[in-house]
């Protein structure tokens, strides 16, 4: 899949675990508690994941939150690529899927859900995209895990895990559903990317 | 005029000889030849051959002077080896008249580079409906012996006929090109599996073949003899050599670029591989290479066709068909012919200079190097290699389908009548 | 990918795939509110159209600007074309406008191939049919078409044709599309047969990836898709059939013969439809057939080939999927 996975798996020495999967559970537990309580109850609430990994998230908290509420949760998925402003900076990306519920956004608590907040250029790109998409009533951002060096006014309303980085470092987040394990890793960049 | 002494040349790349020049003949050819005060060309193992001729040129003047004129033209043939040239009729006028032929014959003597022996048309404006003023361009002063529509067939089967019977009169010979035109409505390259791909219109094997078959028969019933320009098929070739089984009076000829190159080129697009008749496949350019090997092919003629840059430089089908040819004929014949050992130098010698001349019944050339003899010659440096560059012709145009490939052989000298149009492979 | 789309040989199946995949997720914007997205801003595309054909230049026209790339239409009818000036100069004319890709349609077979390959421009170059050489993006929407209907919209993402068992009718000779489609399907698995007479099938077509046969109602049982061509009224006078009422009845598609194809099997058609000649209106206006719901994913299949193309520093890259966090 990416070169992080390849390192982890191959035993990379340098890449440590900061959160495993219990933790990362208990995260979105309490971070699906949070969402009701903020939303008061969560009734209009559509959560949108970022392709990959945050559409995954996006279904578990979609569980979790209909453990709470006991109400069907609308989620579905954002593809923000062509809306991304590096696009001249790489090949052409392949595309990830954009699934909008049925009942749409306009007039809803859309809560965007990714794996790691860090420049915030993706959730910028996210707004763009959900603009051209409906309306909602207000837009929340949680994250599983931020690791800082903003570099747009974006702040994220639900956070796993606050890990403060250096820029040489890496964060990569595995989950089961594509990665066969739930685990963040924290690593050095030139161990990570050289493959 | 002085004495020249080419000592150490491989005659028709035999053992080493000296050939000594007096004025315009060859004086005497041997070992250890001595002349006092002669000018020496170290030949150094070089090959001499009889100056070569090419019976299928495309001189452009008059009318397309932008493409080649009779001094930049004879200049590329003096520069590929070649002492006298057949200028093709079709120019702008058409060379239908012994005015026209005779103003292409005289620009022809006034370059000195080479012979020019204007080709008649067939018929009025190559239009294959009536026949032009055949014995008034034998009569003039070009003496035309060999008429041609080339670029068009004549194809009224009746037109061909009259034309083999009338010229019989004055020794004259019509020189074919062989194409069916009903068959070949838009046709844009040889018909088969790559133009299937390319989606191009098609100019079948049997176009030409169909016109070959008929005409010899033609040539047969009335007693004529007939010569067949640029063979391209395998299909050709059968039949020509089944008409000389039967003794009809035919001759053909091939090109360089037919034993050399093939269709597959023309997926590139680019129209420098554009030519009529067309690239063909593998199978029959090595069916052309066996038949000139045993003799069922006559000759080699260039067809030397110059176009302008913007004639080639666009998409295919606008482009113009043709390719220029005279200065690197030599080594592709090298290539295909000599190197593969189909041929040795004196085999083409018999392809590049006697025949032609004998077709043509152009006296003076096409001559034995040998004592006595019009000293008509070519040293070329058959250990030669290197890369084709458009830019060192001579002629006007640039269309080679060569660029950039690496052929053998060079022409380092050419003498005309004994006086030398290429020196060092620069025109003298 | 490669950097110009000339021909459908052009793909390898993961480009073709890759192709079709993202046709699928353009679709979708179809169906949104705002049918544009901000990819393409500042590009610019010259659709270069030196023959008719609105359907085609209006399918590009929309690709693009749904893509919000810029867009200017250059026909050649009453263009400096028409006074002579050649596919050289016009190029080097769009060019100096800044043109990032020129979509061109010409009658001359190799132009579009010229265009990329003689140094006159830098321009990505997208073939929209030359000649009777080839139509790629038609060969891509058609293969969208039918992964659709065969596979399935999601099953079918990743996938290619495999197994599914697709006719070609009508005047192979001298078709773009059937060129572009046997090479394409070919690659995506699918096994296609042509059917015409033997004097619409070029000479050489024995190199082909297919099959080819002289008889409509032996195929039509073992199609899962038919796809019928145009055939022009006037190849009758060239001889190549004797009669119109000749070539319906032994090549045109009607009623009774669609009931011999399979339960599922689909009609296409790239249009536009000579009614009565190659297929009756009873087919046409049939649910199987699928030649407007073929106009609609041409216009994806040309927005996903022009995002790839132009959508980065450079074409996508089909064997690996690139994903960030940042």
């Amino acid at each position: 899949m990416d070169t992080s996975t390849d390192a982890s798996t191959a035993g990379n020495t340098d890449a440590r675990p900061v959160l495993e999967g219990p933790d990362i559970a208990r995260v979105l537990t309490r971070i699906a508690h949070e969402i009701v309580e903020r939303a008061k109850g969560a009734e209009d609430v559509v959560l949108l994941g970022i392709p990959t990994r945050g559409v995954f998230l996006a279904r578990r908290l979609a569980e979790k939150l209909e453990e709470i509420t006991g109400r069907k949760i609308p989620v579905g998925s954002l593809d923000i690529t062509m809306y991304r402003d590096d696009l001249r900076m790489k090949p052409a990306r392949a595309l990830g899927r954009t699934e909008i519920p049925a009942d749409g956004l306009d007039g809803r608590l859309v809560v965007l859900v990714d794996d790691v907040l860090f420049s915030g250029r993706t959730i910028r790109a996210a707004l763009d995209a959900l603009g051209d998409l409906g309306r909602p009533r207000a837009v929340q951002l949680a994250v599983l895990v931020d690791r800082g060096h903003r570099e747009l006014p974006i702040r994220a309303d639900y956070v796993g895990k606050n890990l403060p980085t250096s820029l040489r470092e890496t964060v990569k987040v595995q989950l089961a559903e594509e990665d066969g394990r739930d685990t963040v890793l924290l690593g050095s960049k030139q161990q990570t990317t050289g493959a | 005029m002085s004495k020249i002494l080419i000592r150490g040349a491989k005659v028709l790349g035999g053992e080493p000889q000296d050939v000594l020049i007096d004025g315009e003949t060859i004086e005497a050819v041997g070992t250890g030849l001595i002349a006092e005060g002669a000018q020496v060309i170290e030949a150094d193992g070089k090959v001499l051959l009889p100056g070569l001729v090419d019976l299928h040129t495309h001189l452009r003047e008059p009318g397309r002077e932008d493409s080649e004129t009779v001094l930049t033209g004879t200049q590329a043939a003096a520069s590929g080896g070649y002492t006298a040239v057949f200028a093709m009729a079709n120019t702008f006028p058409v060379a239908d008249t012994a005015g026209v032929v005779e103003q292409v014959w005289r620009l022809g003597k006034e370059s000195g580079y080479c012979d020019v022996q204007p080709i008649g048309a067939v018929t009025v404006g190559l239009e294959g409906k009536q026949l032009a003023e055949l014995g008034a361009m034998h009569d003039s002063a070009a003496q035309v012996t060999v008429f041609s529509d080339d670029g068009k067939c004549v194809d009224d089967a009746v037109i061909m006929r009259r034309a083999l019977e009338y010229v019989k009169a004055f020794g004259g010979v019509v020189a074919q090109h062989a194409q069916e035109p009903r068959l070949t409505e838009g046709a844009q390259m040889n018909e088969g599996i790559v133009s299937a791909e390319l989606g191009l219109g098609g100019w079948p094997a049997v176009a030409e073949e169909s016109v070959i078959a008929r005409d010899v028969l033609l040539a047969e019933h009335v007693g004529s003899r007939v010569h067949i320009c640029h063979l391209s098929t395998a299909g050709s070739v059968e039949i020509i050599r089944w008409a000389k089984s039967r003794g009809i009076d035919v001759t053909a000829e091939v090109t360089p670029h037919h034993l050399l190159l093939t269709d597959e080129l023309v997926r590139s697009y680019n129209p420098v591989y554009k030519v009529n008749p067309p690239l063909r496949t593998e199978a029959d350019v090595l069916a052309l290479r066996e038949a000139l090997a045993d003799g069922t092919i006559d000759i080699v003629a260039t067809d030397h066709a110059p176009h302008p840059h913007e004639d080639k430089d666009c998409e295919w089908a606008a482009a113009a068909m043709g390719m220029v040819g005279l200065e690197t004929a030599l080594s592709v014949v090298q290539q295909t012919m000599v190197e593969t050992g189909l041929l040795d130098w004196s085999g083409v010698a018999e392809r590049m200079s006697y025949k032609p001349a004998r077709i043509g019944s152009l006296t003076g050339h096409g001559r034995p190097v040998s004592a006595g003899e019009p000293a008509n010659l070519t040293l070329v440096d058959t250990a030669y290699r290197g890369e084709v560059d458009p830019a060192g012709f001579a002629s006007r145009s640039r269309n080679t389908p060569y660029e950039g490939r690496e052929l053998p052989g060079r022409v380092t000298h050419t003498w005309l009548r004994g006086r030398a149009t290429v020196v060092d492979g620069k025109l003298a | 990918m490669k950097r110009h789309l000339i021909s459908a040989a052009d793909l390898t199946r993961d480009d073709a795939v890759l192709v079709l995949d993202t046709a699928e997720e353009m679709a979708r914007v179809a169906d949104r509110p705002i049918k544009k997205l901000p990819t393409l801003r500042g590009r610019t595309i010259v659709n270069l159209f030196f023959e008719d054909s609105t359907r085609t230049r209006i399918s590009f026209e929309a690709a693009a600007k749904r893509l919000s790339a810029d867009v200017i239409n250059f026909s050649a009818k009453g263009s400096s074309v028409s006074k002579g000036e050649s596919l050289k100069d016009t190029a080097l004319t769009l060019e100096a406008m800044g043109a990032d890709a020129v979509v061109i349609r010409h009658p001359a077979s190799g132009a579009p191939y010229r265009l990329a390959n003689s140094g006159w421009i830098d321009s990505t170059v997208v073939n929209a049919g030359d000649g009777t050489h080839e139509h790629p993006t038609q060969a891509l929407l058609d293969a969208f078409t039918l992964r659709r209907r065969l596979v399935g919209r999601d099953a079918g993402m990743g996938k290619g044709l495999d197994g599914r068992r697709v006719t070609i009718v009508g005047d192979v000779l001298h078709s773009r599309v059937a060129r572009s489609n046997v090479l394409l399907l070919h690659t995506l698995g699918a096994e296609v047969t042509l059917v015409a007479p033997p004097t619409l099938v070029p000479v050489g077509v024995e190199s082909w990836p297919c099959e080819v046969s002289y008889d409509l109602d032996a195929v039509l049982p073992k199609s899962d898709a038919v796809m019928m061509l145009r055939v022009q009224r006037e190849r009758m006078n060239a001889a190549f059939f004797p009669t119109e009422r000749e070539y319906s009845r032994r090549y045109g598609l009607n009623g009774h013969r669609m009931a011999k194809m399979p339960g599922e099997a689909i009609v296409m058609h790239p249009g536009p439809m000579v009614r009565g000649m190659e297929i009756t209106a009873e087919v046409a206006d049939s649910d199987r057939c699928t030649a407007v719901e073929q106009v609609a994913n041409g216009v994806s299949a040309r927005m996903a080939v022009l995002y790839l193309l132009l959508g980065g520093s450079e074409p996508a890259i089909s064997t690996t999927r690139t994903e960030e966090n940042n």
